[in-house]
């Protein structure tokens, strides 16, 4: 063994230089075990090489692309700036108009979260007696996806007449077009529980109520947060379309006020911020959701490297 | 042996001979009398199990072969009390059953642990089910998991473990509460060939340990008599009894009793039951 251990040491930082490279290559013989260990776990990772394996660096790598992209097009087709602006004024704009965007967004986040926050009170409960009742879901069900059909858009200005001006009509906006999503992927996710798992957990006469905490609900979870997700985004676009149709404050009435007045940098500036909205929004839910569901499937490769 | 040597003339041995109720006076166990089961569906009822009448007694290892669809799982179900039997009592410990009474414990196919419990949990459900004291079950929740071999386990989550270790995980699950009955339903259908032998001499050992009643369901002939105290035979939908046969095999047994003769007798004469019945004469 110890004649074995001393040509192995080197050996050990010639396979380190080896898969900084792009390919690794191990020739030495080593003992099986080691070997596989190696087949198993990923290549030790340099420091620029894990830079830019960091989730965000590829897509902001992409978005660089695409401002260069639409920047070289607007120069060389000679695109009038009342059409489509250029990068540069968009970002002026955001920069010099801060303060007033960031009061702005201010109405639309709270919006977004109030009618995020309902969708999922009202959403999950729902699907819970939609999965847990033949009846209920035989009524409610085909009238919910009946009323999915209708265009909110189209019925927005009704918000206005019923309830004003104020922040409630946007609050409703945001809370029905976030509300389906959750109720859709909350009822698949509490009806693809095993049979053969309810009926264990009763048998050993555990209530209904405990039988559902223990079992569906936590089975529910993972289908609950890919609902919710989706429902987060939509209920930005929610907000919005209730600003689009009445209001003074909030991103839908700047963008509103700068069509009007052909100021395409502060309309494409709003637009940025929507898009920014949305995604912190959804990362804040992917976070909860990996706290709530570790366990899941998607989430399993964190678990071993936390192990 | 010696006694099959000398009753082995021109009447059927004695493991041959199909045996009737014996006990059926006994309070313990597990007692079924005119049970019969029909299923309401919209094209009229559908009868899955005819009038059965048996008695299982205590600390037996009673096994249940049969074709696919005989109404094995509904057994299983109304004996647990999780269906009501459309006609006929079942006793279990005297006991009549018309809710579930939580005196069993339930194994099923796949061992169908929850992902999100790590394994101690996943044994000890049955507590928080019965909201009996956690505390007072966890040393017996992990002296069983020592039982099985799965000691150094009670922390990971299902998926870590193999196949086989998920059952037997299932299994704890399944005596952790302490019943008198433990209903086994195809336990090892979903494992390969080879663990599936292991896990069977492994259940056995954990039979005799624990002195439970074990009824088990399976597809397997072979696996039935290497088992069983007592086998009973069902018939093709609606599920009837064909037969009850005695395994007169001495225990503790090892895989060796296969090539036992009165083994291989007791396949063959179980076999037949199904190829006269079934299309494929």
């Amino acid at each position: 063994m110890a004649g074995l251990e001393a040509p192995n040491q080197p050996t050990k930082s010639a396979g380190q230089y080896l898969s900084i490279g792009l390919i690794s290559i191990k020739i030495e013989p080593q003992d099986r075990r080691a070997r596989e260990r190696n087949l198993a776990e990923p290549k030790t990772p340099t420091r620029l090489s894990k830079a830019f394996n960091a989730a965000w660096v590829r897509p902001f790598l992409f978005l660089i692309f695409i401002v260069v992209v639409w920047d070289l097009s607007i120069r060389l087709f000679r695109i009038p700036a009342y059409q489509i602006p250029a990068p540069a004024d968009v970002v002026a704009v955001l920069w010099h108009d801060w303060p007033e965007l960031a009061r702005q967004s201010w109405p639309t986040t709270y919006a977004t979260i109030w009618g995020f926050v309902l969708s999922a009170l009202f959403g999950i409960p729902v699907a819970m007696l939609i999965a847990g009742s033949k009846t209920v879901e035989s009524y409610v069900y085909p009238l919910l996806v009946f009323s999915q059909s209708v265009p909110k858009i189209a019925i927005a200005p009704l918000f206005v007449v019923w309830f004003g001006f104020g922040i409630l009509p946007k609050i409703i906006s945001a809370f029905l077009l976030g509300f389906f999503p959750v109720v859709v992927s909350a009822v698949q996710g509490f009806k693809s529980v095993d049979p053969d798992m309810v009926d264990l957990a009763r048998a050993m006469q555990g209530s209904r109520f405990h039988v559902f905490r223990a079992v569906n609900l936590p089975h529910a979870m993972p289908a609950i947060f890919s609902g919710l997700k989706v429902s987060v985004t939509l209920a930005v676009v929610g907000a919005v379309v209730g600003e689009f149709v009445g209001s003074n404050s909030g991103i839908g009435y700047v963008m509103q006020r700068s069509i009007g007045t052909f100021d395409l940098p502060t309309m494409f500036a709003a637009l940025v911020i929507l898009a920014l909205l949305g995604v912190i929004l959804f990362w804040i839910v992917d976070r909860i959701e990996r706290l709530v569901v570790p366990w899941h499937v998607s989430q399993r490769e964190e678990i071993i490297v936390a192990a | 042996m010696t006694a099959l040597n000398k009753t082995g003339a021109s009447p059927p041995p004695a493991h041959l001979r199909v045996v009737g109720d014996r006990g059926a006076s006994q309070k313990a166990g597990i007692r079924l009398s005119a049970v019969s089961k029909t299923y309401r569906s919209r094209d009229g009822d559908v009868p899955s199990l005819q009038p059965l009448d048996f008695h299982i007694n205590a600390g037996e290892f009673f096994v249940v072969v049969g074709p696919s669809g005989c109404g094995k799982s509904t057994l299983l179900k109304m004996i647990s009390g999780l269906l009501p039997p459309s006609t006929g009592e079942i006793f279990v410990e005297g006991e009549k059953v018309d809710k579930p009474h939580g005196n069993v414990g339930i194994v099923f196919q796949n061992a169908l642990l929850l992902p999100w419990r790590n394994i101690l949990n996943n044994v000890m459900l049955p507590i928080d089910m019965k909201r009996l004291p956690r505390e007072e079950f966890l040393p017996r929740a992990k002296a069983l998991l020592k039982l099985v071999g799965l000691e150094g386990f009670e922390r990971k989550l299902p998926w870590q473990l193999s196949g086989g270790m998920q059952q037997r995980a299932s299994i704890c699950r399944a005596l952790v509460h302490d019943p008198k009955i433990v209903l086994m339903d195809e336990p090892f259908g979903a494992l390969d060939a080879m663990t599936r032998e292991r896990m069977n001499v492994e259940l056995m050992r954990i039979q005799r340990e624990t002195g439970k009643t074990v009824l088990l369901i399976t597809h397997s002939i072979p696996e039935a008599v290497f088992l069983a105290d007592r086998v009973l035979v069902m018939t093709e939908r609606p599920g009837a009894i064909a037969a009850i046969y005695d395994v007169p095999l001495p225990r503790p047994r090892s895989l060796d009793v296969m090539t036992d003769p009165v083994f291989s007798e007791l396949v063959q004469r179980i076999r037949k039951h199904f190829f006269t019945q079934s299309a494929l004469d």
